[in-house]
């Protein structure tokens, strides 16, 4: 049976430390737009962390949530495009085909959680960051949209290297950038299929919830968390 | 007009195609300088990127898309309304339909550059065409864009067919009293019609199989055109009525364009004897219809959607209803409902120039209709963290102009070549019985053939 690549997010664990979305800037060659730009609302973070507050001043709680690509088993994204530049891979992920893109943006219409974007303008970097491109990961031109790959080089990388040394890819061994660089060990990755992983343990939690459940998308990432982010600090 | 012998039919109507006045001239040249400046917008925005326009993160689509929208509802004023006046064989449309025909290809034409406008990398919209490319994949014919390409492209092929099925008696007639390059010209474009019944028999039959064929298809292109929103789980958009509410709206809006259309001909041209006030009272009748059926489907929309009381939807219907969007939403109900009752339901007022005033409100709102589907929905998608809004910039309103500018020269050029009132048609209107002996074989046609 093929891998079916998830991701569990512990909530509880997040600190809003954005160490992930500096990490993924940076494994994924994802360019800064520049102050004016990200004003316009066209900054690009294939993984944000998303701030909410409960509670009325003084007593006020801050929550976290990151939100990347949910790797949706029923991606809206996925039916609209007309060149088939995001599809779904035989690993369950929403592969995104930058050089089939023609840029109609309707995938990013129909995502619910807004973690597609777009390439307003050919991609610059400011020095020094143009020295630290990643040459695993293509840079995308001017019209594409791009988004989270779930670290797709990193997969590969891994599977390639499990099948030279003629063994089963471990759980754990491979990472995306953002579970890699979080520091409170909040999110894990691996395969959805094997029972035994880490993440399937946690996908099975009862602290487990899907983000935006209700579209009907079938997410592969799991959120965890109390019962009720009003629930008992104690519990 | 019952006054008007053939002759001075023909006459009346070919006069705008000879000789350039100064005010045409210079009003084309201000037109043609607007769309210059359009290409020119579009071109920078080729050449930097996208960015140059107001759209962001999520309001991905907006003027753009809403212009696609609205021309391509635009374009419904004619095939459709022309076909089914043709069908239910009314016989005050004589004088109308060419005036409408000629509006749907026109808009078509510009609608169906706006996918393009928009695209990304508008260098490669040939992708959608289905053809075995050296990339070893067809497009996905899942996508809503993709029946929009076929769709479109069926109805312009159509409607270019329906409007120049007509037009062929005219350019012969054209050609029997014109001299010179023009008679050469038109000599060619008459296809070699000589009015035999043979060719009435086959020009009427292919009008009658075009009439009942563009029907299903205009109809198919806003549906197709609506299920772009409602595929996608948007609030507001996944909605089942969208498919006959954009069809109602286009008819809604294409009627409108038609009697503007109708009013600047009768202006321009002086055809005060032939566009007269009956048309316009009946059109405006018409008008006042779809504008009751267009709020029947608002209504509707609107009191399930407030009922199902989804969050998501929630949030972008009170965007619209009192919230950022509320001016322009009451500025589309006013514009599209409340501004018809004095002008179209009071027989006094429904004059020619309340007609035309109705129909610019209608115009505007459901321009303005359009934009309120797209944006809000957009602007406020299911996470309120990445909620957004949308200004447009000078790019969009350049090329928005652009194309409206771009509308009224192809028609002023237009009018210059063909009759813009199909003289063969208004005089068989005339004389019904003068049209049967008209198609019997003139002698030396049959010793020719």
């Amino acid at each position: 049976m093929a891998r079916q690549w998830g991701m569990a997010i512990d909530l509880d664990r997040c600190t809003g430390c954005e160490a992930c979305v500096v990490a993924c800037h940076a494994e994924n060659n994802i360019s800064t737009v520049g102050e004016k730009e990200a004003a316009r609302s066209r900054a690009k973070h294939w993984i944000r962390v998303e701030r909410y507050y409960e509670g009325d001043f003084p007593d006020v709680k801050v929550k976290f949530m990151p939100v990347l690509c949910q790797q949706c088993g029923t991606a809206p994204c996925e039916p609209v495009c007309p060149t088939f530049a995001s599809y779904h891979t035989e690993e369950g992920l929403n592969g995104q085909v930058y050089n089939r893109c023609i840029g109609t943006r309707y995938c990013a219409n129909a995502c619910p959680y807004n973690v597609r974007f777009f390439n307003f303008f050919n991609p610059i970097w400011d020095k020094p960051l143009n020295l630290q491109l990643n040459p695993d990961v293509s840079v995308r031109e001017v019209g594409v949209m791009e988004k989270c790959t779930f670290c797709v080089q990193r997969i590969k990388a891994g599977e390639i290297q499990a099948q030279a040394e003629k063994r089963e890819v471990r759980d754990g061994e491979i990472t995306p950038a953002c579970v890699q660089s979080c520091p409170t060990q909040a999110m894990v990755f691996g395969d959805l299929n094997d029972p035994d992983s880490q993440v399937s343990r946690l996908a099975r939690s009862s602290r487990g919830t899907k983000l935006l459940a209700e579209v009907g998308t079938n997410p592969k990432v799991t959120y965890l968390q109390q019962d009720s982010w009003h629930g008992d600090e104690n519990a | 007009m019952a006054t008007k012998t053939p002759d001075q039919i023909s006459e009346d109507l070919l006069r705008p195609l000879s000789g350039f006045s100064p005010r045409y001239l210079i009003s084309l040249a201000i037109l043609l300088i607007i769309v210059t400046a359009a290409g020119y917008a579009f071109g920078a925005q080729i050449y930097s990127g996208l960015g140059l326009a107001g759209i962001n993160r999520p309001v991905f689509w907006a003027f753009y898309i809403t212009n696609f929208v609205f021309w391509i509802g635009l374009s419904h004023a004619g095939t459709l309304i022309s076909a089914i006046l043709r069908l239910c064989n009314a016989t005050w449309r004589r004088p109308v339909t060419r005036c409408a025909e000629v509006i749907t290809v026109f808009a078509l034409s510009i609608g169906a550059m706006f996918p393009v406008i928009h695209l990304g990398r508008p260098w490669l919209a040939f992708w959608l065409f289905p053809y075995p490319s050296e990339r070893g994949i067809w497009p996905n014919i899942r996508s809503p864009l993709l029946w929009d390409f076929f769709a479109i492209n069926t109805y312009l092929i159509g409607s270019v067919t329906f409007l120049l099925l007509p037009i062929i008696p005219d350019l012969a007639l054209i050609r029997d009293t014109a001299t010179g390059t023009r008679q050469r010209i038109y000599r060619v474009l008459a296809l070699g019609w000589r009015g035999t019944s043979k060719q009435w028999h086959r020009l009427e039959t292919a009008m009658h199989i075009m009439a009942i064929a563009i029907i299903p298809v205009a109809v198919s292109v806003h549906s197709i055109v609506s299920w772009d929103f409602a595929m996608a789980p948007v609030p507001m958009w996944h909605s089942t009525i969208f498919a006959p509410y954009f069809v109602a709206g286009a008819i809604f809006s294409g009627i409108a364009a038609l009697i503007i259309a109708m009013a600047c001909l009768r202006q321009f041209l002086h055809l005060e004897d032939y566009l007269l006030p009956i048309h316009f009272e009946n059109l405006g009748k018409l008008l006042f219809v779809m504008s009751l059926l267009w709020f029947y489907f608002v209504f509707s929309e609107r009191l399930t959607g407030w009922y199902g009381n989804e969050s998501a939807e929630m949030t972008v219907f009170w965007l619209t209803q009192r919230g950022a969007f509320s001016p322009l939403f009451w500025t589309m109900v006013f514009c599209n409902f409340i501004i018809l009752f004095p002008f179209l339901a009071i027989k006094k007022l429904r004059t020619i120039t309340g007609v035309v005033i109705a129909s610019v409100a209608v115009v505007v709102g459901m321009w303005l209709e359009r934009f309120l589907i797209i944006v809000p929905s957009l602007a406020h998608k299911y996470l309120a963290y990445s909620w957004g809004s949308y200004r447009p910039t000078w790019t969009e309103i350049t090329i928005t102009v652009g194309t409206f500018a771009a509308m009224c020269a192809l028609y002023m050029i237009f009018a210059k070549i063909v009759p813009i009132i199909s003289v063969w048609e208004l005089k068989a209107g005339l004389h019904p019985v003068q049209q049967a002996s008209h198609a019997l074989p003139q002698p030396d046609e049959v010793r020719a053939e």
